[in-house]
């Protein structure tokens, strides 16, 4: 492939680290990492080919699934190992460059950006904590006992059993959504402190996810390193505790991919003010 | 250059990793819409990433939020369409149902009323049952 049909794909930006660190690890279409410098930033970027990466062929392949899975895996593997040596920021999927020299301009003329996303970011992963709501996960209302069902009841007409089965149903229903509103609660409370920042993200459905129940809680936490252990046990033992027809799922450490925005307006509002960012 | 790795060496069966076996949809909802955004050499124009977004944002999000938004067209969309359309309304009223329920519940700083919801879920019971005696 001749430098002309060859554009640079950048994955993420970090300070500078020893290369050596990213051998083995291939980027979008199994092409190798590398790092390009600038000052005291990195940006990970890997050779992919123009004609796979110009307009016209990713506005028809990111509308593609199969495809948009498998650069979305590549660039998150690459922004994982990126991380792995040090504070990272993701870049968003498909930043792409004719050529690592114009990544390298990129670093030059954003460089105050990272700089202060770096800096507010150092040290700190995302943790992410989902709840899901399971109603078929309640007993089934056929073993609860029935109020009301004395010994000398006789047999129910089949419309009366019905909707008495239809409307305990809807109890049971309604009562796991009321539990796990509470549980969503005493989450957040719990976490709060224990996090430096805190967003929500939009609860997944079930078609993507594969997850059974309703995600009713789908928050993202950015915790210091030093105060991992500390979330981690509180998580488990809210996690161990969760009621019937609940479910509390952990996934991370994740780069801040969620914080990089909340870092950025913390720094420019610092700037704005005369802080040092 | 060593990273704190205060989860190393913890057995926790309940917690999947950010790396590279990351859950797809947690991993499409950070880099498709998380991160910095510098200005790359390739343009994409901004209306197929938003068209994009929000295709997956469907998948994503919840089908209720969609349809209030009066967007319908994934029941169209034979690549997105996993599953029928009754699917689909039976999960969004489920959806809209536990929305509502949340909402009121976040608003009220009180417990939830009770007295409304009983009222509620009679009446719903006595029509979904005519609906499926219907339907038979």
């Amino acid at each position: 492939m001749s430098t002309m049909d060859q554009a640079a794909y950048a994955y993420a930006v970090a300070r500078p680290f020893p290369a050596e660190r990213l051998d083995g690890l291939r980027g979008v279409g199994g092409y190798p990492v590398r790092l390009v410098e600038h000052d005291d930033l990195v940006v990970a970027v890997s050779p992919v080919p123009l004609h796979e990466f110009d307009e016209q062929a990713l506005k028809a392949r990111l509308e593609d699934m199969d495809w948009l899975e498998a650069i979305a895996r590549a660039h998150h593997s690459v922004v994982d190992a990126v991380g792995q040596a040090g504070a990272v920021v993701p870049l968003r999927l498909a930043t792409v460059y004719h050529g690592e020299e114009r990544a390298r301009e990129a670093l030059r003329e954003e460089g105050w950006r990272f700089r202060a996303v770096l800096d507010r970011l150092t040290g700190r992963h995302e943790w992410g904590v989902k709840i899901y709501a399971d109603p078929s996960a309640m007993p089934a209302p056929e073993q609860r006992p029935r109020p009301g069902a004395g010994s000398g009841g006789g047999a129910e007409s089949p419309g009366k059993a019905y909707l008495r089965r239809r409307q305990e149903q809807r109890r049971s229903r309604d009562d796991t959504w009321r539990t796990a509103t509470a549980l969503v609660r005493r989450v957040e409370e719990s976490l709060a402190d224990l996090a430096d920042a805190c967003q929500q993200h939009r609860p997944q459905d079930a078609k993507l996810s594969g997850e059974p129940g309703e995600n009713v809680l789908n928050a993202a936490y950015l915790v210091p390193d030093s105060g991992a252990r500390r979330f981690l046990e509180v998580v488990e033992a809210l996690r161990a505790n969760a009621p019937t027809g609940t479910r509390i799922e952990v996934s991370g450490p994740w780069a801040p991919y969620s914080f990089t925005a909340i870092a950025e307006e913390a720094a420019t509002a610092a700037a704005a003010h005369g802080g040092t960012g | 250059m060593t990273e704190p790795t205060p989860w190393q060496g913890e057995t926790r069966p309940a917690r999947s990793r950010g790396g590279s076996s990351a859950n797809l949809a947690d991993v499409l909802e950070r880099v498709l819409d998380k991160g910095v955004v510098i200005a790359g050499d390739i343009k994409i124009n901004l209306l197929d990433i938003e068209l994009l977004t929000i295709k997956l944002r469907l998948l994503v999000a919840s089908v209720d939020k969609a349809k209030e938004m009066g967007i319908d067209w994934w029941e169209h969309d034979p690549a997105l369409s996993s599953k029928a359309s009754r699917d689909d309304n039976e999960l969004a009223e489920e959806n809209r149902r536990l929305r509502e329920r949340i909402a009121a519940l976040e608003e009220a700083a009180a417990p939830p009323a009770q007295i409304p919801q009983a009222q509620a879920s009679v009446e719903e019971t006595s029509q979904a049952g005519q609906e499926e005696e219907r339907s038979r």
